[in-house]
């Protein structure tokens, strides 16, 4: 008992070790989920239809007699890549564009913060929603649009930073030895703002996975058949009695996911 | 109270903003879309077997898609700003009298989120930070971990299974009576009133250890008087300014609730008009939920201005 409390004292926080563990399972079934468990996700067998757990489908067989475990595994692929894609997107421009407004000052800064301003004028779903209107159940709209909303909240934030950063006594002195920009950015500004990314990168990550689960389930994401967390969940919604299970997994997998990144990020950096 | 104009002010720059990125994205959205918009029309006015390429063309002249695209898009804006929204091209109807009817369900399922986000969260969240470490805090703060997780869709079907179908107390769907309104209201509630709490124990925890709170009580005042006086008002500013930031998740629930439990509200019609690319009716609910999104943001503006006088001047 003594042992844990120094650990918890001195280590990191329980909660990290916690999230840390559930986003670890969800992105090691996504990474090898697909290769452990063989079959087609949209390999349907009407004769099994709602199937309880079998040793061929050890979460059962959904209404069209789909292996629910080879379901799940896949959509954990596409989720985490599609969430791991879109912060990636969001994070390369805003840092760029942030660290160029902080620098640049002036007019620069000006019409960047306007346009990071336009888009934060509706909710970040609402924009997704319009762009995915373009063509719905079609990825890229998605990956597209959730980008697009993203990517101010990692603008603001590096501009804010990098603006204190790039004023600190630090930075002048080396400035005044005649060091490049270059070498200021990497030795004094982008590793101080490090743990901030990581915040923002979880933080990231569980809102575009919960955004695609949300557009799957409201029948305006992926299209059937394919598969993914929001939609297995609709889908199954009608044979919540028959196949609880089957309706429960997409949905704890999700919980576990986003539960865990916020947990890992700790606190709301907003 | 020059902070009030100056934050409204700010509101009303964004409305502006909102109403502008939507009309773009819509109207790049027509002109995206595939197929041929005149031909369509021209098949519905003549037959399909006897349209013809001039007939398409004279159509095309009518609506004016044989303009420049700027000069198309002025038309387009200059309806829009005689509010004039055109009307569904699923059910003919006008748009602005679907919203009409839409938009008082909307206001009502997200006040009563927004009354639980703002009561029982922070009611809760002050009598846990009241005693830290307690039983009371470790259960809510995990209850409330748990809650912020949830998707608003899964925790929509926990309610519907657990409260409507297996102990039968509320209606899953639908919209008759005022006990509608319970489960998708908790649905879209629930996680906002979670962190809402979280950020009430935090800033009670503040309050109770700051020196004004020792000074209160070594005045005389009685612990629960000290409470009553310094507590509410701390906890209050750093809650609003919470929601203020997290109100885009109250109208991006909307959406998902209203089509989870039938609610006839705008969210509710704007995922119908993008399934049916009913581009009218999207650029009209698009528009009120950014307008409501501006609106709430006014007024948790001004609340926080009227609890904290630090920010007022």
């Amino acid at each position: 008992m003594r042992g844990l409390r120094r650990i918890a004292a001195h280590g990191p926080e329980p909660a990290r070790i916690v999230g840390g563990v559930l986003v670890g399972l969800v992105v090691a079934m996504a990474l090898v989920g697909p290769l452990l468990v063989e079959g087609s996700p949209t390999r349907q067998d009407l004769s099994a239809v709602l199937q309880p757990p079998s040793p061929e489908a050890l979460l059962g067989r959904d209404h069209l007699g789909r292996s629910v475990l080879v379901r799940l595994v896949h959509a954990a692929r596409l989720s985490v890549s599609l969430g791991a894609a879109a912060v990636m997107a969001a994070a390369v421009p805003g840092i760029l564009l942030g660290l160029l407004a902080a620098w640049a000052g002036g007019w620069t800064d000006r019409v960047l913060s306007g346009v990071g301003d336009a888009v934060l004028a509706l909710p970040g779903l609402l924009l997704v929603l319009l762009v995915v209107a373009l063509a719905p159940g079609a990825f890229w709209p998605l990956f597209i649009g959730l980008s697009l909303a993203m990517w101010v909240e990692w603008f603001r934030v590096t501009r804010a930073a990098s603006a204190a950063l790039l004023s600190s006594p630090a930075v002048e002195a080396a400035r005044l030895l005649g060091f490049g920009p270059w070498h200021v950015l990497r030795r004094h500004v982008l590793p101080e703002m490090a743990p901030l990314f990581g915040t923002l990168a979880a933080f990231g990550f569980a809102g575009a996975v919960l955004a695609v689960g949300a557009l799957g389930f409201i029948g305006i994401g992926l299209r059937p058949p394919t598969a993914e967390w929001g939609l297995m969940m609709v889908e199954l919604l009608p044979y919540y009695d028959e196949a609880p299970l089957a309706m429960l997994a997409p949905a704890l997998c999700l919980f576990a996911l986003v539960l865990g990144l916020q947990l890992l990020a700790g606190r709301d950096p907003r | 109270m020059g902070g009030v104009a100056r934050a409204l002010l700010r509101r009303g720059v964004q409305a502006a903003l909102v109403v502008v990125l939507v009309s773009v994205l819509c109207f790049t959205l027509v002109r995206l879309l595939p197929g041929d918009q005149a031909l369509r029309v021209a098949e519905g006015r003549y037959g399909y077997d006897r349209v013809t390429a001039a007939s398409a063309d004279a159509v095309r002249a009518e609506l004016g898609q044989d303009r420049p695209a700027i000069e198309q898009f002025l038309a387009w804006v200059g309806r829009l700003a005689q509010g004039d929204l055109g009307a569904s091209l699923v059910t003919g109807e006008r748009v602005a009298a679907e919203i009409a009817y839409q938009l008082g369900h909307t206001l009502l399922l997200s006040l009563a989120a927004l009354a639980l986000a703002l009561l029982a969260g922070p009611a809760l969240g002050l009598l846990a930070g009241l005693r830290p470490g307690g039983a009371l805090d470790r259960a809510g703060m995990v209850g409330a971990a748990a809650l912020r997780a949830m998707p608003v869709f899964a925790l929509g079907i926990g309610l519907m299974v657990l409260f409507g179908v297996m102990l039968g107390w509320l209606p899953v769907a639908g919209f008759h009576d005022a006990e509608n309104i319970v489960l998708p209201a908790l649905a879209l509630g629930l996680g906002l009133a979670a962190a809402s709490a979280r950020v009430a124990r935090d800033a009670t925890v503040a309050a109770t250890n700051a020196p004004f709170f020792s000074f209160a009580l070594l005045r005389g005042l009685s612990r629960a008087q000290a409470v009553r006086q310094h507590v509410p008002r701390n906890a209050a500013v750093p809650v609003l300014a919470y929601l203020a930031v997290n109100l885009a998740l109250l109208v991006e629930g909307v959406v998902v609730v209203e089509s989870l439990f039938g609610w006839p509200g705008i969210g509710h019609a704007l995922s119908h008009a993008i399934a049916a690319r009913d581009v009218p009716m999207l650029q009209g609910t698009a528009l009120s939920l950014g307008l409501i999104f501006v609106g709430l943001n006014a007024f948790t503006d001004v609340a926080i201005l009227a609890v904290d006088p630090r920010r007022r001047g």
